[in-house]
């Protein structure tokens, strides 16, 4: 973005309870106007809450949102220039596809040709030209989301809230509607808030993913930082899959550390991490970052070391588990010191699975920047 | 399929079903086929009924007299049944919308009287609407207090409190028979309003609509089936009403079942009573056919 980021929603210090029970803790964040932002967490984790919030539909127990500027306390649902697409899309049964488009557009005092010119541009807009006289009940699951998608985008509102917007959707549809969502928003240039617990879906829709964990903000970042650099375990567990090894730092300059690990062994890496000397640690490994050898016949395996190239770490180990995906093998091998650890490995030949076997002696290596040192 | 047994297995199905169909054929079938019958007859002295296959009975029930007593039954049931609908939508409505914990007591507070017999409740409301009863009593105290109030500020009293005729009239029918009829088009609709999906709602005030035009354009047409359950569910018992007009009505506010009544006990002529008792059953056919033929509102899932 070229333009200076300006937020459109600030969410300050929200908190909402339900009885005792804390749905959403002290949340404090800003969403830039015409941004992608995705909130993503596990169930019951109060992303949803938070987005209702927005909404309307629940009002905070503490703390205050801001859209455009504008408090919302006291605000109904009704009069805030935010549209939902809900889960189950909520489309009015006894309407056609038009009169659902067009029923906002009425209640806005909208009249005549231009309700039809912008129900027709919106459907348009969704790909759903054509459709207006249709029920909903003739439509599919992915075309009545779309009915749902127009009806709000129709409204021009600031902000347009997705909850949970892929989930009833078959996984190719769901693939497909990832492309066309990320599309529609650039087209529009409305600010989209999706929920969603798919980190699939988060990476690859968001311009900026908020992790939330029992009703506080984990990291907040962009996909590729928040897979690179996870802030913490939770972060780095919850988003993609990685092995993670407990550890003690026990060299920690500006360009180089090191952490001992019972389960690994001794991991070196070619940055800092500015944490306490000798403090409990965590050591986390992206399966795919990790290279696979099986050292050939005859070989030794103690040949381990002679493999990994200059500055990578190296492990030994015995293939345990193999789970061929077709596009990958995802490998789990028992290390020297009898923990184990996940590895995936691309298919790049169509023989590559042939390769190897239950118990084969393998060697492994990774980069000295590969693996990320979480304090908490 | 062992699950399918009853359904494939016809003596599994007889056994199930055969006690019943007996029932039903003897206890309801046969009893109607012979007042069925009684109504192409004639009486031949006190207790001789002729099965003739005259028309005489209905063409009777065609006399003014009783087409006026028919149309009144039909505009009583039918007021009684949009005084229900429109109390209980949001009595309905209410229950829905009302927290986990206080629905169960609600709907209790619904299904409450028909635990007491309708005789007994029926007694009770005109003990509270009688001449001396809590209704007028109340009235009376208001009526002191406002005559006590234009005293204070120095104006003439109200002259003395007359009591207002609250029973024997169609007053008093119209409200025993909403009183009787009430949860009966509560729960239909409760049951109804308790389906409808919350994020339509939540999506009509999503696109700016106030909560009246979310009622009016969203809960209501949805909730239609619920609503033609609750009229008919109504509708049908209030139009054979016997006990309330006979208890709480005047000398002009009988309805068509008391006149039925009569003519099983004192006028002694079944065959008349007969026929119009067939003509008022199948006007509620009518009702019946009326409502399956209505259109089917489309649900989504």
């Amino acid at each position: 973005m070229t333009e200076p980021a300006r937020p459109i929603i600030r969410i300050q210090n929200i908190t909402k309870r339900f009885g005792k029970m804390t749905a959403v803790d002290n949340v404090s964040l800003d969403i830039n106007a015409g941004e992608f932002f995705v909130l993503l967490g596990p169930s019951g984790c109060g992303k949803t809450t938070l987005l209702r919030m927005i909404a309307g539909f629940e009002l905070p127990t503490e703390g205050r949102i801001l859209i455009d500027g504008q408090d919302m306390a006291g605000i109904p649902p009704n009069k805030r220039p935010v549209n939902m697409v809900f889960q189950s899309y909520a489309v009015f049964p006894h309407m056609s596809v038009a009169d659902n488009v067009a029923y906002g557009l009425k209640i806005a005092g909208v009249r005549g040709g231009e309700v039809r010119d912008r129900v027709a541009e919106a459907l348009e807009l969704v790909k759903l030209g054509g459709f207006e006289t249709r029920m909903p009940d003739q439509m599919s699951g992915g075309q009545r989301q779309r009915v749902a998608l127009a009806r709000s985008l129709v409204m021009r509102p600031k902000v347009l809230l997705l909850d949970e917007p892929l989930s009833a959707l078959d996984a190719k549809l769901r693939a497909q509607m990832q492309f066309e969502l990320s599309e529609l928003q650039e087209k529009v240039g409305i600010t989209f808030v999706t929920v969603t617990h798919d980190q699939d879906e988060a990476l690859s829709m968001a311009c900026r993913i908020a992790v939330i964990n029992k009703g506080e903000v984990s990291q907040l970042a962009t996909p590729s930082d928040l897979y690179e650099y996870p802030a913490n375990r939770f972060v780095a567990d919850f988003v993609g899959s990685v092995n993670i090894f407990e550890g003690k730092l026990t060299l920690d300059e500006p360009d180089k550390a090191a952490v001992d690990c019972p389960g690994l062994g001794k991991v070196y890496l070619n940055h800092g991490v500015t944490g306490p000397h000798g403090a409990d640690v965590w050591v986390a490994l992206r399966p795919e970052k990790i290279y696979l050898h099986v050292p050939g016949a005859g070989k030794a395996v103690t040949a381990a070391a002679q493999d990994a190239p200059d500055g990578h770490n190296f492990a030994r180990g015995k293939i345990k588990g193999m789970s061929y995906l077709g596009d990958i093998t995802l490998f789990e091998i028992e290390l020297e010191t009898g923990a184990r650890i996940r590895v995936s490995r691309p298919n790049l030949s169509r023989h590559d699975q042939e390769d190897f076997t239950w118990d084969d002696k393998v060697s492994m290596h990774w980069r000295a920047d590969s693996p990320v040192v979480l304090l908490g | 399929m062992a699950e399918q047994d009853w359904k494939t297995n016809r003596r599994v199905f007889a056994a199930v079903s055969l006690p019943t169909l007996f029932w039903i054929i003897v206890f309801f079938v046969v009893p109607m086929a012979i007042v069925w019958l009684y109504s192409f007859g004639e009486n031949r002295g006190l207790t001789d009924i002729a099965i003739s296959g005259t028309l005489d009975n209905y063409k009777r029930a065609t006399e003014w007299l009783y087409v006026t007593i028919f149309g009144k039954s039909f505009a009583v049931a039918a007021l009684v049944t949009l005084i229900c609908l429109i109390v209980g939508f949001p009595v309905a409505m209410a229950i829905t919308f009302a927290s986990e914990k206080w629905r169960p007591w609600l709907l209790l507070g619904i299904m409450l009287p028909f635990w007491t017999n309708l005789l007994v409740r029926t007694y009770a409301l005109m003990i509270l609407l009688g001449s001396q009863g809590y209704a007028n009593k109340g009235l009376g105290a208001l009526w002191g207090g406002a005559s006590w109030a234009k005293t204070l500020v120095g104006l003439e009293p109200l002259p003395t409190w007359e009591p207002v005729q609250l029973l024997f009239n169609n007053f008093a029918v119209v409200l025993g028979l909403v009183y009787v009829h009430l949860p009966f088009m509560v729960l239909p609709l409760y049951a109804a309003l308790d389906r409808l999906d919350r994020s339509l709602i939540e999506a009509s005030l999503d696109l700016g609509a106030g909560h009246f035009r979310t009622i009016m354009r969203i809960v209501v047409p949805l909730a239609a089936p619920g609503i033609v359950a609750g009229v008919m569910i109504t509708l049908i018992p209030a139009l054979g009403a016997y006990l309330t007009p006979d208890l709480m009505g005047g000398t002009d506010s009988q309805m068509i079942a008391n006149v039925i009544e009569r003519q099983f006990k004192k006028a002694n002529d079944w065959p008349f009573g007969a026929a119009l008792s067939f003509l008022l059953i199948y006007a509620m056919f009518i009702l019946i056919a009326l409502q399956s033929m209505r259109r089917k509102v489309p649900e989504v899932h």
